[in-house]
């Protein structure tokens, strides 16, 4: 009889594989301006660090949410002791109107429909469970956020079926690329139980079209038992409130909030990205189904808010002069600081995706290959991790289709490691290296066919973007 | 499919919308009635007492204490602001260094230094909720099952069994020897599981238990570790009352007999603790749960899982500096044994004077009470719900009673002293003893418009609430999955 459960023996985690160099090398030589200035700058890791100084300076102005205080009182006891499940009623409010807010007050939320999760990462696995059974799948348009083969598979038994997204249209999501995965599902026998959406998208950076919204319900609208999960978790990293649709303020103004459809969509969201808090773990899921908000409410027992980080935010998030002095500021330094990426590889001849959002940009480096294939990927991959010590995420280990994509964050540092970095990948480029062959000796031959490449390139990758000491790398 | 349709073509999981939350039950209405008429000093002098949420309410004001003398724990103090930057995006499911040495090393204080747990295998989880599910989802895999002895934490059926679809059969363990569990039972569970061609794959227990207080002796502990090494199933202990003991032994850590016993008679790859700081601190709304394995594999997988219910970097950096300063802690464990047992003296000393008596035991925020004597009929789960219904109506207490933890012998109730101040210990000591004084009066005539015939051949009762189907399977105790449910001092709960 096997020791232990077929979980916990699998890969399905995805986090093991025999390779895991770009991680590893930056641990072993993380970048410092001063003690390490030849070091690996990270830029695999989509953390939002550009305006801790604000939340800083909102602690300081307000230490009653510091020291468990209400209005002079301590209320340190009712914290300790606070685990319901339904959440600081407080917390949850803020939290719906600043959802609202990130949307421009386009739609509303209301906090009796916000399920309160261990960080989105719990949010995306509850909602599976929700959902869907052990072996039913879910649709996800490529190239899409690694950890959700872990989020949404692992405990779960559901199966991820790719939408194909190509380049040729800037990775968009068609109907007929839709139609296609629903159709690859059922060769499969699979059980499709909806779309699941990054909106914006990680690793693109683009926020969803008005014209794939509209795709997208109305495949759901047709097939009457899928559901729509959007992950809005990057909803305030949009350059404009503006130009970030949310799936919600679609169905309100297709006027479908009577019919059923309202009730298979479902957004994920989290402050792990818009305020630059993961640590905190604050996770949620939105939906206007009784019995999904019900069952998640159940769920999250497993892994709910800690109180004292509810109390804490629900202050802050409660400052409305506070909400949308940040919400403004994080999108301007976030989009000047998308530019300073943007114009710096223009400048040594590499494009990136148009991008109006998130903490990276999807930058397009097929010309740097030495061929069109994965393995070429990952020779380039190697040299940058190596020679030009930038740790950066291949598009492959995002299950893009297509080889040459790499997702580069620029949040997670300052302006002048960035410039460095910037510098370093010039110099890379000027003296031609990327066009003759890798001479690193590698441990392992790479598999021949393609399908076997992306694999192994793939939990590869994963490994490095998702290593064993980072637990939510996005 | 299983699938059910519903609000008009929206389909969920079978999970979704199956029952095995345990939430649907009808010990709920003992819930219901606190929160409809919840006791307050002042404001509702006769509400209902809650007796049935198991808090450790009585030493928060040292930690307050400790937190105002130290703001550098903090990341939101003028003092702390510096570390607010590193901590915010600190979220390696390694958790933070300091935390996990912290948590091993006062772990072992907890446990009288007798044994030292190792920082590297301390694994974070959402809680004990979230560590017996992940645990589950290392150990098992759906259909398969594990034994537990019985009476137990009635939550044990949705944490285990909910989404992993892990199967428990129980232990049972009986009055006639003080619900003591024996090898012999453990034995003979097994043994009937494998002749239904079950898959066994553990025992799990919690030690000291809930709901009985009591704590397991060494040889036990060692016998019990040496049938699942012999068995080759794994032993999963809940050590979340370890820091309540009060009195008598000193409790025996399953860590502690690992180092005790032959090594060829204990194989540690099946030896798995689970801890959370929710009673012997009293911090539940920290969210603090904990897994330690001396299983490598089982580390490593229960870490990859633990980015389910990681604990808060904000919570983590205060605790790792609370739990190394010693001088605290020896003061806070002191402390807090001395006064749950000083609470648990004044509530059992009360409870005799009402001719009540309790399971003898020296650990927990409860006793296990033996209100057997005032049953309708002593062989009735019937009789025992009749009395609960009372006790809630009448007497407005809510305790918990035994059925709710699949106890297999009617009439024990367990009641929590821990969740409120003397004087409402008092004021609930006060209800026992007048509803004792007058209790043949109200078991045995009807009451409002309940109507009891009474025979002795054949009792029939009409109720005023239409069903009373007994489902052992379902309840929830504490507050963390009913809904709203606070303990009664929280205004919180108004927020």
């Amino acid at each position: 009889m096997e020791l232990l459960s077929r979980k916990a023996t699998c890969n399905s985690h995805g986090q093991d594989s025999s390779y895991f160099l770009g991680w590893e090398e930056y641990e072993k030589n993380p970048y410092d301006v001063i003690k390490n200035p030849h070091g690996i700058i990270q830029m695999g890791l989509a953390e939002n660090q550009l305006c801790f100084d604000l939340l800083e300076s909102w602690l300081a102005q307000n230490p009653d949410a510091a020291c468990f205080k209400r209005d002079g009182q301590s209320i340190f006891r009712e914290l300790a002791l606070f685990q319901d499940y339904h959440g600081l009623s407080s917390f949850k409010n803020a939290l719906s109107d600043f959802m609202s807010e990130n949307r421009g007050y386009r739609v509303s939320f209301d906090s009796n429909n916000l399920v309160l999760t261990a960080g989105a990462t719990s949010a995306n696995e509850t909602l599976m469970f929700c959902l869907a059974d052990p072996g039913d799948a879910f649709l996800l348009p490529t190239p899409y956020y690694p950890g959700f083969d872990r989020d949404l598979k692992w405990r779960t038994g559901v199966e991820i079926v790719p939408i194909h997204c190509s380049s040729t249209n800037g990775f968009r999501i068609t109907k007929l690329a839709l139609e296609e995965a629903h159709a690859q599902a059922k060769k499969l026998n699979l059980n499709v139980k909806g779309v699941l959406i990054t909106n914006p998208s990680n690793p693109l950076g683009t926020t969803t079209t008005q014209t794939e919204l509209d795709i997208l319900l109305e495949f759901i609208s047709t097939n009457k038992n899928m559901h729509l999960v959007s992950d809005e978790i990057y909803s305030g990293t949009a350059f404009s409130s503006s130009e970030f649709i949310s799936v919600m303020e679609v169905l309100k103004n297709n006027q479908l909030e009577d019919t059923d459809v309202f009730n298979r969509v479902h957004i994920v969201y989290s402050l792990s990205k818009d305020l630059g808090l993961p640590g905190f773990r604050v996770g949620a899921v939105y939906s206007n189904d009784k019995d999904v908000v019900s069952a998640a409410t159940k769920m999250s027992s497993f892994g709910l808010v800690s109180s004292q980080t509810q109390y804490l935010l629900s202050s802050l998030l409660s400052d409305k002069k506070f909400t949308k002095k940040y919400l403004r500021e994080n999108q301007k330094r976030l989009k000047n600081r998308q530019r300073k990426l943007v114009s710096g590889l223009e400048a040594m001849g590499i494009g990136s995706l148009k991008s109006n959002a998130g903490l990276f940009c999807w930058v397009d480096m097929r010309h740097l290959l030495s061929s069109k294939t994965f393995e070429a990927e990952m020779d380039l991959w190697k040299k940058i991790v190596y020679e030009v010590k930038l740790n950066i995420s291949p598009g492959s280990s995002c299950h893009c289709e297509e080889p040459g994509w790499f997702r580069v964050c620029f949040a997670n540092m300052s302006e002048e490691t960035l410039k460095l970095a910037l510098k370093r990948l010039k110099k890379f480029v000027d003296d031609g290296n990327s066009v003759k062959s890798c001479q690193i000796t590698e441990s392992q031959k790479l598999k021949s066919s393609r399908k076997k490449t992306m694999t192994t390139v793939s939990n590869w990758v994963f490994r490095l973007s998702f290593q064993d000491r980072e637990a939510e790398e996005r | 499919m299983g699938s059910l349709k519903k609000n008009g073509g929206a389909i969920l999981s079978r999970i979704a919308t199956n029952d095995h939350h345990g939430e649907n039950s009808e010990y709920f209405d003992g819930w219901k009635s606190y929160d409809k008429d919840p006791f307050h000093h002042s404001r509702n002098p006769c509400g209902i007492i809650q007796m049935g949420l198991a808090e450790n309410q009585l030493c928060l004001e040292l930690i307050e204490g400790w937190i105002k003398d130290n703001p550098k724990a903090s990341i939101c103090t003028p003092e702390g602001v510096g570390q607010f930057g590193d901590i915010a995006i600190f979220q390696d499911y390694h958790g933070l260094k300091e935390f996990r040495q912290a948590i091993a090393h006062f772990m072992g204080k907890a446990r009288g230094g007798r044994v030292t747990f190792d920082p590297e295998r301390i694994v974070m989880s959402g809680g004990a909720t979230g560590a017996n599910e992940t645990i589950m989802f290392c150990l098992a895999d759906p259909g398969d099952v594990f034994l537990v002895p019985s009476p137990y934490y009635a939550a044990f059926d949705r944490d285990l069994r909910w989404r992993t679809g892990v199967e428990i059969i129980p232990v049972h363990c009986y009055s006639s020897n003080s619900f003591k569990l024996t090898v012999e039972a453990v034995e003979w569970a097994y043994k009937k599981a494998q002749e239904s061609n079950k898959k066994v794959k553990g025992l799990i227990l919690t030690n000291p238990s809930n709901p009985l207080g009591t704590m397991l002796d060494k040889d036990t502990l060692k016998n019990l570790v040496r049938f699942v090494t012999r068995k080759n199933i794994h032993l999963v202990v809940d050590e979340i009352y370890a820091g309540t003991v009060f009195a008598g032994e000193n409790f025996v850590s399953v860590a502690e007999v690992v180092n005790n016993v032959d090594s060829y008679e204990v194989n540690v790859d099946l030896i798995h603790i689970v801890y959370s700081l929710s009673k012997d601190m009293g911090l539940p709304g920290f969210r603090v749960g904990i897994i330690y394995s001396y299983n490598d594999l089982v580390v490593s997988c229960a870490r990859k899982m633990s980015s389910f219910g990681l604990v808060s970097s904000q919570t983590q950096l205060m605790l790792a500096s609370m739990l190394s300063d010693d001088r605290f802690v020896e003061i806070f464990l002191t402390e807090n044994s001395r006064r749950l047992k000083i609470r648990h003296e004044d509530y059992t000393s009360g409870l005799k004077k009402a001719g009540i008596t309790c399971l003898t035991s020296n650990a927990g925020l409860f006793v296990w009470m033996d209100l057997r004597h005032l049953l309708r009929d002593r062989n009735s789960f019937e009789s025992e719900i009749e009395l609960w219904h009372i006790i809630i109506d009448k007497v407005k207490l809510n305790v918990s009673p035994g059925s709710s933890f699949h106890c297999t012998e009617p009439g024990w109730f367990r009641a929590c002293f821990a969740n409120m101040d003397d004087d409402t210990l008092h004021a609930a000591l006060r209800r026992i003893q007048a509803f004792v004084s007058k209790n043949h009066k109200i078991v045995e005539n009807s009451s409002d418009s309940d109507q009891i015939v009474q025979s002795n051949n054949v009792k029939k009762q009409k109720w005023k609430q239409s069903n009373l189907r007994l489902s052992f399977r379902r309840l929830y105790e504490d507050g963390l999955s009913s809904p709203g449910i606070m303990s009664p001092r929280s205004p919180l709960l108004r927020t």
